[in-house]
């Protein structure tokens, strides 16, 4: 296939996945990965490499947006990002070391989470307790705007949260994600951060994440210019359009459907991984 | 703070995009007939493995090396957030965030400029 084929074919797929991964709020990195590979035959280590890339756009974009509006805690956000760029580091020199079956196998597996993850999205805020001591003398607590003025919260739990956002950023290194999933389960479960305060703060915390392990993707050559203009430049467009569709559109069935064709395509990378096609 | 994060982040992305934009209106009429091959995987060629090299390739006009560029001033955004994010804490005088964002950004560079 020739560039001029092969530039505007992945930009479409690009524009599609980010879209996807925007109506899903699965985010577009975790669903380029696959489509490049399964549909367009791309090596892993190359999708990874461009996947990790338009994590740095899409995330950047909307945490321009969210921090303005008030949800993002900057001092959680700062905090948690020393356990999640060293679980990145950690995870992009991982991702030298592993076969790409187990590297394909591991994103199924991922994928698979991240979809049973946002299909069970709730958005309850209960009373939550106090905070934990470190959380005060760190300051973490905060308000969120609400209907009824600026709401208080706490902060809890803060060692568990850690350890979750070293999990967390590993992962993001080692697959070229931005693990959003994890990053809201390690502050909405184990920290009892209010749910949106949870999601804009990981969006936040996001592009850091992925800039840590980028520059050893792109050292070991995993970044190729042909590729992730394209994806780039097509995930960023995609997730900019299925945020202005969200805003319109009933998610309840949207996310079922997409759902199911993002279980698909894990099914399929746990499969490859395991025949040993990747 | 807040307003100052969210129009850096814009800059960045908004900027670095269309550096990258560029690179493509630039390498599709002169290199779009060049067959492409990512089943195998070969690692990128040496000089757009850092920033030297991508900067040097985007000087003599290489089209790649302009992509390149514009890749690297994206990475280069989150890490220019948490630097702003460094001074402001040290301007708030609030020297336990100037400790932890100082962390990151040690990580931050030590991934980006380790060497093998």
């Amino acid at each position: 296939m020739s560039l001029l084929e092969f530039a505007p074919l992945v930009f479409s797929i690009s524009v599609a996945a980010g879209c996807l991964g925007a109506l899903t709020g699965l985010g577009g990195g975790v669903v380029i990965t696959p489509a490049l590979t399964l549909l367009m035959g791309v090596d892993i280590r190359y999708a990874i490499g461009a996947s990790l890339v338009s994590v740095i756009a899409t995330s950047s974009g909307a945490a321009a947006a969210y921090v303005r509006e008030g949800f993002t805690n900057i001092r959680i956000g700062m905090f948690l990002e020393i356990a999640t760029t060293i679980g990145a580091v950690f995870g992009a020199y991982l991702s030298g070391k592993v076969p790409t079956s187990a590297l394909a196998i591991v994103f199924g597996l991922v994928l698979l989470h991240a979809a049973w993850q946002s299909a069970r999205l709730r958005e309850k805020d209960g009373d939550r307790g106090d905070s934990d001591p470190l959380a005060s003398r760190l300051r973490l607590d905060g308000v969120y705007p609400s209907s009824s003025g600026q709401k208080p919260y706490h902060v809890r739990r803060v060692k568990t949260g850690m350890a979750l956002m070293w999990v967390a950023g590993t992962v993001s290194g080692l697959l070229g994600i931005g693990s959003g999933a994890l990053k809201v389960i390690a502050m909405d479960r184990a920290m009892q951060i209010p749910f949106k305060v949870s999601t804009t703060t990981s969006n936040f915390m996001i592009g850091v994440t992925a800039a840590a392990s980028a520059g050893i993707y792109l050292r070991r050559g995993w970044v190729a210019p042909e590729l992730a203009m394209p994806v780039m430049l097509g995930v960023l467009a995609g997730s900019m359009l299925g945020a202005k569709l969200l805003a319109g559109a009933r998610t309840r069935a949207l996310r079922w459907i997409f759902g199911i064709v993002v279980a698909a395509m894990a099914f399929e990378m746990i499969y490859s991984g395991i025949r040993g096609k990747m | 703070m807040e307003r100052i994060i969210g129009q850096l982040l814009r800059f960045g992305v908004v900027f670095s995009s269309a550096v990258v934009l560029l690179g493509a209106l630039c390498l599709l009429p002169q290199h779009g007939r060049e067959r492409v091959a990512f089943a195998d995987f070969r690692p990128a060629p040496e000089e757009f493995r850092g920033v030297s090299g991508a900067i040097h390739a985007a000087a003599r006009k290489n089209c790649r090396g302009v992509i390149q560029l514009g890749l690297l001033l994206l990475i280069a955004t989150p890490i220019a957030r948490v630097a702003f994010s460094l001074a402001a804490f040290a301007v708030e005088r609030d020297w336990i965030y100037v400790c932890i964002t100082f962390v990151v950004l040690a990580i931050l560079l030590g991934g980006f400029f380790y060497r093998q």
